[in-house]
């Protein structure tokens, strides 16, 4: 009894399908843009992971020591340093592998090299480069250095300058935006999800309202609950399934063309790529997505013409 | 006390809607098994409120309506499908579902009743033979007349055997011709045995028929003849 009501269900809600192609179309069309916008949802999430992720890499702090600082002293700081939950990584620059870099840099400038030729010795400092875990902790990093944990032998200190106080103001504001975007990003994904989701409800609850009468009259000729929902269901769930693979579809020129316009823009991302290689996980969200709202929406809009 | 053999009992039901309009008042009348009963009244007088009740679409505000002594708004949901199953209906405006072909608006009773496909694929052709339809069996509600919709409905109406049925001014829509139809299909469904409520407010058909007429006016059974005219 179970199977056979199962299998007049499914096939009822087929031939509704098909019959009713212009309201099928349409709602598979509107499901369409809710998905559309469920599977940017994912790729904007991916997107601004990974921007974010690039930018905190960017932001370091340098120590630079003063030139008299034996390398024993300065090791012994970084040692303290990475012992430090906060800092991630601790980069030695010696003071001659300073100077190597700062002639390079400057290898078209005549005036500077010259002037350091004078000189006849190093000027420049040996340099630790330290990348903090998250960009709020710089500021307790600097605090430990400050605080008399880098000192020599003698217990003077061979701190000779630290670029945090210098870029404290940058770094600062780097951090907030960092949060906000976090913040914003998830908010903007729940309206965006809210909206459209209640687009595909209001479509499908048209295609029922459409129905009404024919409901009605399922329910004078004794038709039971699950037997009238039944079809309606299978229809949402249609819609959301069609939807789904025409949305996966659409997608594959449309991250194509996006991906090559703004790889440059989101640092080293290709959406095209990210789609690729993620494709079974992103195909699982929108086609559940799609079957979701299609079978709840049925469901809940149902409802109402149910009560004869 | 009810006699066991009436089959349906109006007692004393009265329905009063939410803006104090009074649709019926104290309808007192019962139903014998396999009689052909037609109600007549002008529109408004409170037919369709009255087979409305009956069919538990709504609730009375007072009294009482049984079917083989059940009260019928007493039944919970699942008892009131299986009671809508026992009676068939026809409307004046036919309620066929738009999407289904012929066959397969008749096999959807069947259906929901619970029914086989091989009862379904050996009734339905039987039942359209009976109203004279086979030639439509695969075409839509939208490719046939008015006449030819309203014999889809009452072979739907039929498919199930029902004890009663009701038809709700189910020649409105017709013409002459297909109204001689319509009420001699239905009386050949009560010559087999079924009982048949009848609503009308035309005079040609209750004066052919020469039945039992109940009439209504404003909410009231002002007449109940065992052999009436449309007029007394």
């Amino acid at each position: 009894m179970f199977w056979m009501k199962l299998k007049r269900i499914i096939r009822t809600g087929f031939f509704n399908f098909w019959r009713d192609g212009t309201v099928s179309l349409a709602s598979v069309l509107v499901m369409m843009v809710t998905l559309m916008v469920v599977g940017l949802i994912s790729f904007s999430g991916a997107i601004l992971d990974i921007t974010l992720l690039e930018l905190r890499n960017k932001i370091d702090i340098n120590v630079t020591f003063v030139t008299s600082a034996k390398e024993e002293d300065i090791l012994n700081v970084r040692h303290a340093l990475e012992s430090l939950t906060e800092v991630s990584l601790v980069t030695y620059v010696s003071r001659d592998e300073a100077l190597t870099a700062f002639k390079e840099r400057h290898s078209s400038d005549q005036s500077i090299l010259s002037a350091l030729d004078e000189l006849g010795e190093n000027p420049l400092g040996a340099v630790l480069n330290i990348k903090a875990r998250d960009p709020s902790q710089y500021a307790s990093v600097a605090e430990f250095l400050e605080g008399g944990n880098a000192l020599s032998s003698d217990g003077i200190t061979i701190v000779d300058r630290i670029n945090y106080f210098e870029n404290k103001a940058a770094i600062d504001k780097l951090t907030h935006i960092i949060a906000s975007a976090d913040r914003m990003g998830f908010a903007l994904t729940i309206f965006l999800a809210i909206i459209s989701v209640l687009i595909a409800f209001n479509t499908i609850r048209l295609t029922i309202y459409i129905a009404r009468d024919e409901i009605s009259v399922m329910r004078l000729v004794g038709a039971s609950t699950t037997y009238i929902q039944g079809p309606f269901v299978v229809v949402g769930i249609i819609y959301g399934i069609t939807a789904g693979f025409l949305t996966l579809l659409l997608l594959l020129p449309l991250t194509y063309w996006l991906g090559s316009t703004t790889e440059s823009f989101f640092i080293g991302f290709n959406i095209f790529s990210y789609y690729l290689r993620h494709f079974l996980e992103i195909a699982l969200i929108i086609v559940a997505s799609g079957v979701f709202i299609g079978a709840i929406s049925s469901l809940l809009a149902i409802r109402k013409y149910l009560k004869v | 006390m009810i006699e066991l053999k009436v089959m349906i009992v109006f007692d004393r039901v009265s329905k009063v809607y939410p803006d104090s309009s009074v649709a019926l008042e104290e309808v007192t009348f019962s139903i014998e098994p396999k009689e052909f009963i037609s109600i007549v009244g002008p529109s408004g007088a409170g037919k369709t409120t009255l087979l409305k009740l009956f069919l538990g679409e709504e609730k009375p505000t007072r009294g009482v309506i049984y079917y083989e002594s059940v009260n019928v708004h007493a039944l919970d949901k699942k008892e009131i499908n299986e009671f809508r199953r026992r009676v068939g209906m026809v409307f004046q405006d036919f309620r066929l579902l738009p999407n289904k072909t012929v066959y397969e608006n008749i096999a959807f009773t069947m259906e929901a009743a619970g029914r086989t496909d091989e009862e379904i694929e050996s009734d339905v052709p039987h039942v359209l033979e009976l109203v004279d339809l086979t030639p439509k069996i695969w075409n839509f509600p939208r490719e046939l007349s008015g006449g030819e919709k309203q014999r889809v409905a009452i072979a739907r109406a039929l498919v199930n055997e029902p004890e009663v049925i009701i038809a709700d001014e189910p020649t409105g829509n017709l013409d002459p011709v297909n109204t001689y139809d319509v009420v001699q299909i239905l009386k050949k469904i009560n010559n087999l045995g079924t009982t048949v409520i009848l609503t009308t407010h035309n005079k040609g058909i209750i004066d052919s028929l020469n039945g039992r007429v109940v009439a209504i006016e404003q909410g009231r059974v002002v007449r109940d003849d065992k052999a009436g005219k449309y007029f007394k």
